[in-house]
């Protein structure tokens, strides 16, 4: 475990021959990268999308730094970059092993105050981008996948549990969890695995639009059982284990990453009391 | 110039990777350094992780120069 985000990881051999396709890096701190480092230690080999020019300067280092050329614009909330991002890879490589999925957004104006007053525009945006991007994208990954595919994406403890702030966003990772079972039911017959993370919080700069971010980020410090928070290396270790052959009987599971959080019904009375402020 | 001063420039030109001379207490990020709004949201980030303190999000709003930087960190510190 450490803080460091581009600290060494354990090499290998695991995904030798493997071709996987990243969605939803932004930066070294952003857990898909966390993923595609874990994953490229051990032999698999990258290609990434990125939406936008500030995020394409961005990922284009990164996908250099572990011998990726394959940097492709896609917005996932559009049908046509989807489908030429994805005849590309089919262009250049002819099959995929695995997809990562790492796509959100909710207006970040939504993600304070009450899920209540969540206009259906941004509402719908965010199912959008958070969850159906999910079944969008992974429809054309698993045809070109075979058995032994896999598909990984991302939620968080909001879409089971109420988190403060987490409004909108944590309806659309309910929704996304939905998905990860229904499209484990779909293509479990072919052999193609569907699965989440559910991670603690980490301090990403998606989650820089989320309200109070550092007082949730204590607050689990405090009260998981492991009295820490979940570093990148050990989201990226998870990843790898649900991408590689060493999760071959896995399908349609949400894997929290949390140093334990999910399973806690109360503060730990050794905690000490925080107040937003104070954060 | 201070060591808060310092470290501040440090970081800037590390991470928009430009010339020292340009990061001036006036530079403003956004329209004298080049930076684009994730810049802006990385370099306090950036700030926050190398002095230990928080910037809350309507104090990070304000932070557009250099200056505005130094002020706010320094403010933190002699607080603390």
């Amino acid at each position: 475990m450490t803080e460091d985000a581009n600290a060494p990881l354990p090499t290998g051999t695991l995904m030798q021959g493997k071709r996987g396709l990243i969605m939803g890096v932004a930066n070294d701190r952003s857990i898909a990268w966390a993923i595609a480092r874990a994953v490229a230690a051990q032999g698999a080999e990258l290609a990434f999308t990125y939406m936008g020019e500030a995020l394409e300067k961005r990922v284009r280092p990164l996908a250099a730094s572990v011998g990726s050329d394959i940097v492709l614009p896609c917005d996932a909330g559009d049908d046509a970059q989807i489908d030429t991002a994805f005849g590309e890879i089919e262009k250049r490589w002819g099959k995929l092993d695995f997809f990562v999925h790492a796509v959100g957004f909710a207006d970040k104006q939504y993600l304070r105050g009450r899920f209540l007053d969540t206009p259906r525009e941004a509402f719908l945006q965010a199912l959008d981008i958070s969850c159906y991007s999910f079944a969008a994208t992974g429809r054309r990954a698993a045809a070109l996948m075979g058995p032994g595919g896999s598909l990984l994406t991302l939620s968080y403890l909001g879409a089971e549990k109420w988190v403060p702030h987490y409004n909108v966003m944590g309806v659309a990772k309910a929704a996304l969890e939905a998905s990860v079972r229904y499209m484990a039911a779909d293509l479990g017959a072919d052999g193609v695995r569907v699965n989440a993370i559910s991670a603690g919080p980490i301090k990403t700069l998606a989650a820089s639009g989320i309200g109070d971010f550092r007082y949730i980020m204590k607050w689990n410090q405090y009260n998981a059982p492991m009295q820490r928070n979940v570093a990148l290396d050990e989201v990226g270790g998870a990843g790898l284990y649900l991408l590689s052959p060493l999760s071959t009987g896995v399908t349609g599971e949400v894997h929290h990453v949390d140093c334990g959080y999910h399973i806690v019904g109360m503060k730990n009375p050794d905690a000490p009391d925080l107040s937003i402020e104070k954060g | 110039m201070s060591e808060t001063a310092e470290k501040v420039k440090k970081i800037v030109v590390e991470h928009l990777g430009v010339e020292e001379a340009k990061v001036t207490p006036e530079a403003s990020f956004i329209d004298d350094l080049g930076a684009d709004s994730l810049d802006t949201v990385e370099l306090v980030m950036a700030f926050e992780e190398a002095f230990g303190v928080e910037i809350p999000d309507d104090a990070a709003e304000k932070i557009q120069t250099v200056k505005d930087a130094i002020e706010f960190i320094e403010k933190q510190q002699a607080a603390a």
